[in-house]
């Protein structure tokens, strides 16, 4: 099967994660987004890993994912945080600072 | 059966005998010594996590801020025994198995990182400011408890128990790491892994200021959801690059984009006749470290997160996250993208033009302090931008020397900005700064001298440092972007003498802000920062010369 198809899918799912984290309002929401854009590039690193015969991709794939894993905790941390105090994720709600 | 030939069949699996030679596994070698720096800056941090698990509440304060002074200390003087050797110029190499470039620009910014660090890290660890605010306890500029609610009851228990969050100690250490190997990476891997290494500490750091904790986890949270977007732009255009060469490493891309490359098997032809790869990869690589250095159409965060912010991280991350960003940069267009120098200088002039302008204009209408240092460092972004579009050996080293100036300026001036205090925490307010020269004439001077450097009036390190960038900018062809360069200074001096004027020339209000006497440790970050902004503009030569020695990548 053409690995080519694979790089359509990537960038599929890497635009549904940044439409989403542009129109969506809960932080939690566009934090899961944000994980489907790193996700298509996961699939786009093994696709080119497979297209060049080489490794690095494959690597790279593993590095992201321990990368995600500690957004995660920071993340979840922050938004918890706020969530705690405001009793609100989203992310209209934070507009203490406006102009 | 004997024990051999019990050997025999796990070493000849399926009774074949193969006599061919085993290939022997060859060990990484990793120059330990040239990568001292960042190993010892992150190794403390280690044993600072360690010294919050098991050191006595009382002792941690002391503890780490000794721990965090003498690591950042000891690399610095790495760096300099580095330097010393000629790793910056005749020995300078690729290091670590192609991951880290050792050559002249790393050790400036290095250098210059560990030192604004240094200085920045005095401000963090400072308690004097508000000696009144909770009866005995000391205070310092983090939440007593970073996980109770505001307002809570948790909150004012751990207030009155005198807690305070010494992690930010190692946090600022493990941002440091970071920001050490990003402006040194030689592969697109380490420029990501470095990327998250810095960013993720400065994220929780935004959100733990004392006073005004909501805005403070407000900006937080802005800042971690647009810099978690961001990378992932980055690492999706790590992925097209890849895709394009067939390797991360800065030296073979160069050499795929250039056209010099000597094996191509036919993958690599494939995806080397494909543009459209190379492009757009480059293009979200560029958008990615646009973000971080706050450039205009990216810089949505910066007001916001550097006034959230408690202000001593905005003043370390305003400082050290734009010499470490601007680095990266600038070794990414210098070493992996020349051949494609036709194709983002246009992007780049207008991105540089849109900075300058929007920067400066922008900060006219601000009224709060922070913000209006935010609009500046937008529009010092955009000055930079214009030294590194020069793409000559002068626009590295102008570059580097003008990071190394306004760096200190930045958290001179945000530590002054501590020091001015009413009963709410800071008084950010512009109005509230107004007849400061009357009440503590030294303070408002301090600032002013600060405000001068950012306006790049001569006899300070701001106009030196914009001077070489607008010289090599001018000698790279990009003349037009000087005069919108002068232009926008001229606005951003507007704004900046009309806060000196405020300070000096108006009437100090009744129920105006005091200004708190600091300790000794402030003291020495805003003396260091009034002493490099003279001695950078009254001499630059020699420091011009260092960052000029220093302003070859090696390849």
């Amino acid at each position: 099967m053409n690995p080519v198809y694979y790089l359509y899918l990537a960038a599929l799912l890497f635009t549904i994660g940044a439409a989403g984290v542009l129109i969506r309002r809960n932080a939690i929401v566009l934090f899961m987004c944000v994980e489907l854009m790193l996700n298509a590039c996961n699939l786009a690193l093994v696709t080119f890993s497979r297209m060049h015969g080489n490794l690095d991709g494959q690597i790279i794939a593993f590095f992201t994912m321990v990368v995600a894993a500690a957004e995660v905790v920071v993340g979840l941390a922050i938004i918890v945080s706020v969530f705690r105090s405001r009793h609100s994720a989203s992310v209209d709600d934070a507009s203490l600072m406006k102009l | 059966m004997s024990a051999t030939a019990v050997h025999s069949l796990w070493t000849m699996a399926g009774g074949v005998t193969s006599t061919a030679p085993v290939e022997k596994f060859k060990a990484p070698v990793i120059e330990y010594t040239q990568l001292a720096p960042v190993l010892i800056v992150i190794g403390v941090a280690v044993v600072g996590v360690l010294v919050e698990a098991f050191v006595p509440r009382r002792a941690r304060y002391y503890t780490q801020v000794f721990l965090t002074v003498v690591a950042l200390a000891a690399a610095f003087a790495a760096v300099v025994g580095l330097a010393a050797g000629g790793y910056g110029t005749t020995k300078a190499h690729i290091a670590a198995m192609g991951a880290i470039a050792i050559d002249g620009p790393t050790l400036f910014l290095q250098g210059t990182i560990l030192l604004t660090s240094l200085v920045a890290v005095f401000t963090f660890a400072e308690r004097r400011l508000d000696p009144a605010a909770h009866g005995k306890h000391v205070v310092d500029s983090f939440a007593a408890q970073a996980a109770s609610v505001p307002g809570s009851d948790s909150e004012k228990a751990a207030v009155r128990a005198g807690f305070t969050t010494t992690e930010v100690f190692p946090l600022v250490l493990f941002s440091v790491a970071g920001m050490l190997v990003f402006p040194a990476a030689n592969d697109l891997l380490t420029l990501f892994v470095a990327l998250e290494v810095f960013s993720l500490p400065l994220y929780l750091l935004c959100a733990v200021a004392r006073r005004k904790r909501l805005m403070s986890q407000e900006a937080a949270v802005k800042y971690f959801l647009l810099g978690a977007f961001s990378s992932a732009f980055l690492l999706f255009g790590i992925a097209l690059l890849y895709g394009y060469a067939g390797s991360v490493s800065y030296a073979t891309i160069a050499n795929v984009v250039n056209g010099s490359v000597t094996q191509i098997d036919p993958a690599l032809a494939d995806t080397m006749g494909n543009d459209a790869l190379l492009l757009i990869g480059g293009a979200m690589i560029l958008t990615g470290l646009l973000f971080k250095v706050g450039a205009v159409p990216f810089h949505m965060w910066t007001p916001d997160v550097y006034q959230g912010a408690p202000t001593p991280v905005t003043g370390f991350m305003a400082a050290a996250t734009k010499v470490a960003a601007f680095g990266a940069l600038l070794r990414l267009l210098y070493v992996v993208l020349p051949g494609l120098a036709w194709d983002w200088r246009p992007v780049m002039w207008a991105v540089a033009i849109i900075t300058m302008l929007g920067g400066a204009i922008v900060a006219i209408t601000q009224t709060d302090i922070k913000r209006l240092l935010a609009y500046s460092s937008i529009a010092h972004a955009g000055f930079i931008l214009a030294g590194v579009i020069a793409t000559t050996p002068d626009g590295i080293s102008s570059v580097l020397f003008y990071l190394g100036a306004y760096s200190f300026v930045t958290v001179g001036a945000f530590a002054v900005v501590t020091l001015v205090r009413d009963a709410g925490g800071e008084a950010t307010h512009l109005s509230k700064w107004a007849g400061l020269g009357r009440r503590s004439p030294l303070v408002a001077a301090v600032f002013a001298v600060f405000l001068l450097a950012f306006a790049g009036i001569p006899l300070t390190s701001g106009f030196s440092g914009k001077f070489a960038v607008f010289k090599a900018a001018a000698d790279g062809g990009a003349g037009g972007l000087v005069v919108v360069g002068v232009i926008s200074s001229a606005i951003a001096a507007f704004f900046y003498i009309r806060v000196i004027v405020l300070m000096f020339f108006s009437e100090p209000k009744a129920d105006g802000p005091t200004v708190a006497v600091p300790s000794p440790l402030t003291m020495t970050t805003i003396a260091v920062g009034v002493a490099v902004t003279l001695v950078l503009g009254l001499a630059p030569q020699y420091f011009l010369d260092l960052a000029s020695q220093a302003g070859v990548f090696v390849r």
